[in-house]
C-alpha cells in the first residue's frame, strides 16, 4: 500500500504536531481551521494527550503559556479574529521567552470578516500582533506536505530559540486535500532546564514571568532577545526560487498566492517572457538576500497577495527600492487567478521592455 | 447502479461523499426522470453539491440545499424542502450527508420516516488513504459513530480509496483487501468501488462493480 495518506491541510498540521511530540492542544473552534481541533479531539485521548476546548481564545493561549512553562510541546490554532484575541497571551509568552506553536489559518478581514481565504494578517504575524518589542518565527506553507513539514520544523525552532513559531496559512491551505508523506525524521527534544518542573529540593526555583519593573533590567532582556533574533535572521531564513536565474520579471508570493503565481510564471515563460518567482517560506525572518541578488537582473518585482498589499513593504525593504515593485492583489477572501497574475507579468514586461 | 428510492451517502469527512453524490445523481437521472440531489451537510461550509449547481440544473436534477451553503454564512442550516424527500415518494433522491457523526446528526429528523418507508440504501463512503480510517477497525469505529448519530443502520459500503491527484490504478487495487476486510467485519456488501473516470478502463474487469467519477472542479 502507498506510504502516503490523503489529508486536508488542517489535518496534516494536527498529525505532524502529534508526531513532533506535542501532547497538549488548547483551542476554540473557528472556520476555516476547525479540523485541527476536531482531529486533536479524536487523536489526543487515544495517545495519552490532552485536547481541551477552552472557553475562549484568550483562555486557550494562557493554557499554552502554562504548558510551555512546564517545558512540554504545546500548540494552539485559530483563524484571524481568534488570533487577535490571543494577541495578549502571545506577547506575554514572548516576554517570558516561552516556546510553542500557533497556527493561523487566515480568513478575510478585518473584524469578523468572512470565511474565505486571505493573507491579510501578514503585518500582524510579522510585526507582532501583541504589544512590545518581539518577533515570532513565521512559516508560510504552500502545500499540504509543507503544512506538515513546517509544523515539525516550527516545534524544533521554537524549542531551539525558546520563542513562539507561527504557521501562517490560509483557508485554502487548511481545506485543500493532497497526498502527504508522514515519514518524518524527528530530532530529540532539547533539555529545558529553565522549565517549572519541580525543584526536587535540588535546584533554585525556576520563575517564568514577563513582569520586569526595573527598566535597566527590562532593557537588557530586550537587548538579549534581539541578539537571539539576529542569530535567527542569520541562520533560519527559508525560501524557494523558481526560474529566477535569468528572470527579468520576478513575482514575490507565499502560500496559495505562490501556487497560483507558479502557473502564471509557467504561462509567461511559454510566451517568451522571462518570469520567475521568489517564494518566502519564512516570512519572519524575511528572505532579503534573494531579492537583493535578483535586483541585479530583474527589471520589476510584482508582489502577489491575498491582501491590500502587506508583504510588498518587505519586498521593497529587501531590494532597497532598486527596482519598482507593483502589487497584484485580491482581498476579502478572493484569490487572484493565474490569468490575473499573467496579465500583471505581461504589463510589467511591456513597460519594462523585458520581452 | 440500481437505486432505491433514497440513497444516503455518509462517511468520514473528506472521504469523497459530495463528488460521489453528484455523479450518482447524474447516473440516476439517466434511469429515472424525477431525480433529486439533497445536500444536508451541516458541518462544512465548503465543497458542497451547490458548487455543481449549474451543471445539475442543466441536467434537470433538482437540488435541495440550504440557501446558505457555500456562502460566507457559516451556520448549520438545513434546507426547508428537506421534508419533501420523505413526504413526496414519487422522487428518487441522492442524499449527501455531512461528515462524521456530527454531520449525520442532520438525519435525526428524517430517520423515522426513512426507516418506516424502508426503501433506502445507507452507504458508508470509505477511503483507506485517509489518516483516521486506514484499516477496517478504525473505519468501522467511524461507521458506528455515524449510525448512532444518524439513527439509520448502514446497508453497504462504497470503496472510494484514493490519493487525490496521485491516485493510480495500483493505488485503487491496493485498497481492495482493506475494502473486503471492512465488508467482512461489518457484514456489509461493497456496493461499488469508485474511480476517477481516466482510470476506469484500466481497472475495468479487475474490480467488480466499478463506478466512474467525474470530479467537481477545484482550485489548484
Amino acid at each position: 500500500m502507498a506510504d502516503k495518506v490523503l489529508m486536508k491541510g488542517n489535518e496534516a498540521i494536527a498529525e505532524a504536531a502529534i508526531t513532533a511530540g506535542c501532547r497538549f492542544y488548547f483551542g476554540y473552534p473557528i472556520t476555516p481551521q476547525t479540523e485541527i481541533a476536531a482531529y486533536m479531539a479524536k487523536r489526543m485521548p487515544k495517545i495519552g494527550g490532552t485536547f481541551l476546548q477552552a472557553e475562549s481564545e484568550i483562555a486557550a493561549i494562557n493554557m499554552v503559556y502554562g504548558v510551555a512553562s512546564a517545558g512540554k510541546r504545546v500548540m494552539t490554532s485559530s483563524s484571524s479574529p481568534g488570533i487577535s484575541l490571543k494577541g495578549e497571551g502571545i506577547s506575554y509568552m514572548a516576554g517570558s521567552d516561552l516556546p510553542g506553536l500557533i497556527v493561523n489559518v487566515q480568513r478575510g478581514g478585518p473584524g469578523l470578516g468572512g470565511i474565505q481565504p486571505s493573507q491579510s494578517d501578514y503585518f500582524q504575524a510579522t510585526r507582532g500582533g501583541g504589544h512590545g518589542d518581539y518577533h515570532l518565527i513565521v512559516l508560510a506553507p504552500a502545500s499540504v506536505q509543507e503544512m506538515a513539514d513546517l509544523t515539525i520544523k516550527g516545534f524544533e525552532l521554537a524549542d531551539k530559540y525558546r520563542m513562539m513559531t507561527m504557521i501562517l496559512a490560509d483557508g485554502t491551505m487548511g481545506q485543500m486535500m493532497e497526498p502527504v508523506s508522514l515519514d518524518f525524521d524527528i530530532k530529540p527534544e532539547p533539555e529545558k532546564p529553565w522549565a517549572t518542573t519541580g525543584t526536587q529540593m535540588k535546584r533554585p526555583h525556576n520563575i517564568i514571568n514577563s513582569l520586569s519593573l526595573v527598566p535597566e533590567e527590562l532593557e537588557q532582556q530586550n537587548f538579549r532577545r534581539y541578539e537571539k533574533y539576529a542569530e535567527i535572521e542569520k541562520n533560519e531564513v527559508m525560501y524557494e526560487e523558481y526560474m529566477m536565474d535569468d528572470a527579468q520579471i520576478a513575482i514575490a508570493a507565499f502560500g496559495i498566492a505562490a501556487r497560483v503565481s507558479k502557473n502564471a510564471v509557467n504561462e509567461a515563460r511559454s510566451k517568451g517572457i522571462k518570469a520567475g518567482m521568489i517564494r518566502p517560506i519564512t516570512l519572519w525572518p524575511f528572505p532579503k538576500e534573494p531579492f537583493m541578488k535578483a535586483a541585479e537582473h530583474v527589471k520589476q518585482f510584482i508582489s502577489v497577495e491575498l491582501s491590500m498589499g502587506q508583504m510588498i513593504e518587505d519586498v521593497q525593504l529587501a531590494e532597497q527600492c532598486r527596482r519598482p515593485v507593483t502589487l497584484c492583489k485580491r482581498a476579502g477572501g478572493m484569490i487572484p487567478s493565474p490569468e490575473m497574475v499573467l496579465a500583471a507579468i505581461e504589463e510589467a514586461a511591456e513597460n519594462g521592455g523585458a520581452l | 447502479m440500481e437505486y432505491k428510492r433514497l440513497t444516503l451517502l455518509c462517511g468520514h469527512y473528506g472521504s469523497g461523499k459530495t463528488n460521489i453524490a453528484v455523479n450518482m445523481a447524474l447516473d440516476l437521472k439517466n434511469q429515472y426522470e424525477n431525480t433529486v440531489i439533497a445536500d444536508l451537510d451541516i458541518v462544512n461550509p465548503y465543497f458542497r453539491t451547490k458548487d455543481s449547481k449549474d451543471m445539475l440544473e442543466e441536467a434537470g436534477i433538482r437540488l435541495v440545499v440550504s440557501q446558505y451553503a457555500g456562502t460566507n454564512l457559516d451556520i448549520p442550516a438545513m434546507p426547508q424542502e428537506m421534508y419533501s424527500l420523505t413526504d413526496d415518494q414519487r422522487v428518487k433522491a441522492i442524499l449527501d450527508i455531512g461528515g462524521d457523526d456530527r454531520g449525520a446528526l442532520a438525519l435525526g429528523r428524517l430517520a423515522p420516516a426513512i426507516r418506516k418507508e424502508n426503501d433506502y440504501e445507507m452507504l458508508m463512503v470509505i477511503n483507506c488513504y485517509r489518516p483516521l480510517t486506514r484499516d477496517a477497525a478504525s473505519t468501522i469505529e467511524v461507521m458506528r459513530e455515524i449510525e448512532y448519530a444518524g439513527g439509520i443502520p448502514f446497508t453497504g459500503l462504497i470503496n472510494n480509496s484514493n490519493l487525490g491527484d496521485e491516485t493510480t490504478a495500483q493505488v485503487v487495487l491496493d485498497s481492495m483487501d482493506y475494502a473486503r476486510e471492512t465488508a467482512a467485519q461489518s457484514g456489509l456488501p461493497i456496493c461499488c468501488t469508485t474511480v476517477e473516470k481516466s482510470l476506469y478502463n484500466e481497472l475495468s474487469g479487475k474490480i467488480d462493480r466499478l463506478f466512474p467519477l467525474t470530479l467537481q472542479p477545484k482550485i489548484r
